[in-house]
């Protein structure tokens, strides 16, 4: 037996390495992801003021630090056991959703769409938003201003763009500026255009995607993710919601509060990454998804008209759940669209400019949980504190580690379809790459944003003794 | 006939500009009266100067060893040179051993943006710490009601015991043990919160230069110390 391991070796903390189990023949048996991230970060939490988790969290990842902002946030604003006000609450919303979209525009743009649209077989070198920014300009360039007005969003509402400090426990630090308002107001009717243009393309393009849609984690499991009252797309606030592969909903309104009683933690072999699955139904038959797909599942409606159309038109694709992670990348735009019209809607409300956005009390619990719609999926932080304040347990449910059972599914399903252990090539490697990469995981791989991530392939035989090794990119 | 005492006047040159000052006034304060900076951190207009944190040292023209400004009284006719390139390496040395000494990771930090050390550190251009982090275990003490004590941030300038025992009165504060050992405790090494001495007047945290003393519930950044009443209650009690 053959073993082949893929290895994106990354300069900083958290990455991923792929083995891939080979017969004699040169058929993939067997296919898993392993990850280390988030290593011992909840210990080096205790002992520290529970005040700091906001910001210490935030650190812990450069790509979506404002969701952790805004998770981290609504665990302390329990712990005060206070409502932070309505136009705090509205803020934390913005900025949450410029986060989602400048995220999603990253992955799509920068990282996703050079597969898409010069193909998955193209040499690896071409395969980046340079050479697109050549083929493809007005598409790159699209994509590039939209992911800057969203972090020119948050820059202007938090101060910082990788990780403001704005968004606090019991609210937001400061009232929002009429003129940064007016800014933004006046910079969405584009965003919009050319995200619905970006749509239209890749709508008519699915067709030619058939292997991939077929391959990239195209199986049953549950969807997970938050909706609001009205089963509404809900990103800040809400319950969660728990769909079936066939469309039924086994679990509603369930209080993020409680998630305890229904979401359980494998801590699988090989990575440090806990496997959370839906506990009524055990592991590994409790396996999820989350995300932007599973959010689009598990929704009635968007709540925003145009979100609300292509919602519908997305439906239609299957009678029950879109199964397959392909379609994330199609979530991932009507997403956008939504972040885009809400941020409208909440931004002409009348109250949005009042001054009063901050509610302050000292702790009047001993424990906090906040759940959030961060741009990968639910995103859980739990913590306790002691009678001073000080955090004594931490525990944080991440959007990739949420999925990553379901990862690890569409990278055997992959490597099923397309390696050969006797003939290994490129083409077949950027999809199992671009498989991980359609669930979009917060590792630090998927920031490397230049067209391909670093890969280590080692090949073993059934002795495991190294026969061949290939790198690239690192 | 009571006579008035005459004020005695002196004249030298720091950095080769000519200054005069009062005859019980320290090189620092004639410094700071003529616009002329010195880095600091230990030193603070209202409290007793105590040259703990050796950041001030400058030169003076024929003598071989270094004083700290804060503490050197001026005497007629010295040369005092505040700027040569051996004070600026000692600086950056001493802000580096500081920061090696404690762990100080700015970007969570309640100081973030208000700090005395952070802003002498981007003052003297330190961009990194060559000298090995010492990484202590330290504990927070948060058992205040209302204020925090976190170690990791310390930079043992003494500023929160002078405050205490010099203006409030109280003498909650104190040093215990030896070299980078050294912490500062609240009565007998006890938490602050059962201390007895403790007024929570809140005026050590006000003066601490660093995130070390804060209010609790702030956020990262939000720490900034109000200072305002030093110089007042100074002049109440009638300190020069
Ligand atoms: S006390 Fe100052 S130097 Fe230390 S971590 Fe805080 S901001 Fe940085
Ligand atoms: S606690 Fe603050 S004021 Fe007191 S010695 Fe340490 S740094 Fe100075
Ligand atoms: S300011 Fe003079 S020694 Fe600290």
């Amino acid at each position: 037996m053959k073993k082949i391991t893929i290895d994106p070796v990354t300069r900083i903390e958290g990455h991923a390495k792929i083995t891939i189990d080979l017969d004699d023949s040169g058929k993939v048996t067997n296919a898993r992801m392993h990850v280390t991230q988030l290593r011992g970060f909840e210990k080096f939490c205790v002992g520290r003021p529970f005040t700091e988790m906001p910001s210490l969290t935030a650190r812990t990842c450069g790509i979506c630090p404002v969701s952790h902002l805004i998770s981290a946030s609504k665990a302390c604003d329990m712990i005060l056991a206070v409502k932070p006000p309505h136009t705090g609450r509205q803020l934390r919303r913005v900025i949450n959703l410029a986060q989602i979209m400048q995220s999603h525009a990253l992955n799509f743009f920068h990282l996703s769409s050079p597969d898409l649209l010069l193909g998955f077989d193209a040499p690896k070198e071409d395969r980046n938003i340079f050479n697109l920014i050549k083929t493809h300009p007005d598409i790159a360039r699209n994509g590039i201003g939209l992911r800057a007005f969203g972090q020119k969003i948050i820059e202007q509402l938090g101060g910082k763009r990788i990780h403001p400090g704005w968004i606090v426990p019991g609210g937001v630090s400061h009232k929002l500026e009429p003129e940064i308002k007016d800014w933004i107001l006046k910079g969405i009717p584009e965003q919009i255009k050319v995200t619905r243009d970006i749509l239209d393309w890749f709508k008519k393009e699915i067709k030619n995607f058939n292997e991939e849609i077929r391959t990239f984690a195209n199986y049953p499991t549950l969807f997970l993710g938050l909706v609001n009252d009205n089963g509404e797309l809900e990103h800040y606030d809400g319950k969660v919601r728990v769909m079936d592969h066939i469309g039924k909903i086994v679990a509603d309104k369930l209080d993020p509060r409680e998630y305890q009683s229904y979401i359980g933690e494998a801590v699988e072999e090989d990575s440090y990454l806990k496997s959370p699955f839906y506990k009524p139904f055990g592991y590994p038959n409790g396996v999820y998804r989350v995300g932007p797909l599973a959010r689009l599942n598990i929704a009635d409606r968007c709540g925003t008209p145009i979100a609300d159309e292509e919602h519908a038109e997305f439906k239609s694709l299957e009678r029950g759940p879109i199964l397959s992670s392909f379609f994330y990348h199609y979530a991932r735009l009507i997403e956008i669209i939504y972040c885009l019209e809400k941020i409208e809607m909440i931004l002409k409300t009348d109250d949005i400019l009042d001054p009063h956005i901050r509610s302050f009390a000292e702790p009047n619990r001993l424990e906090g949980i906040g759940m959030s719609e961060a741009p990968r999926g639910t995103l859980m932080h739990h913590y306790r504190i002691d009678e001073n304040g000080l955090i004594t347990f931490a525990n944080l449910i991440i959007a990739s580690g949420n999925n990553n059972l379901a990862m690890n599914h569409g990278v055997y399903q992959v490597a099923k379809h397309f390696i050969d252990g006797n003939n290994i090539t490129d083409g077949a490697l950027n999809r199992v790459e671009a498989v991980i990469r359609a669930f979009d995981p917060c590792l630090s791989c998927s920031t490397h944003a230049i067209g391909k991530m670093p890969l280590m392939l080692e090949l073993r035989d059934s002795n495991k003794k190294i026969v061949d090794i290939k790198t690239r990119g690192i | 006939m009571i006579e008035k005492p005459r004020i005695r006047v002196k004249t030298f040159k720091i950095d080769g500009i000519d200054v005069t000052g009062r005859a019980d006034q320290t090189v620092l304060d004639v410094a700071i009266e003529n616009g002329i900076d010195i880095p600091r951190l230990c030193y603070m207009e209202g409290l007793k100067s105590i040259g703990a944190c050796r950041l001030c040292l400058v030169e003076i023209e024929g003598q071989r060893g270094l004083i700290s400004a804060c503490t050197a009284r001026i005497s007629e006719g010295m040369s005092v040179l505040t700027k040569t390139d051996r004070l600026l390496k000692y600086r950056r040395q001493i802000l580096e051993l500081l920061f090696s000494e404690r762990n100080h990771q700015c970007a969570v930090c309640v100081s973030n943006g208000h700090c005395e050390l952070q802003n002498m550190a981007i003052s003297v251009g330190l961009t990194h710490v060559d000298i090995a982090y010492l990484n202590p275990k330290l504990n927070i003490d948060a058992s205040h009601r209302r204020f925090l004590n976190d170690p990791n941030r310390c930079i043992l300038c003494n500023r929160c015991v002078r405050v205490c025992d010099e203006i409030e009165g109280a003498h909650t504060w104190d040093l215990l043990g030896r070299g980078v050992d050294t912490r500062v405790v609240t009565d007998l090494d006890e938490h602050w919160g059962i201390s007895e001495s403790c007024t929570g007047c809140g005026k050590c945290v006000h003066v601490c230069p660093t995130g070390a003393l804060s209010e609790k519930g702030v956020s990262v950044a939000e720490m900034a110390k109000r200072r305002n009443f030093l110089p007042y209650l100074k002049s109440n009690r009638g300190i020069s």
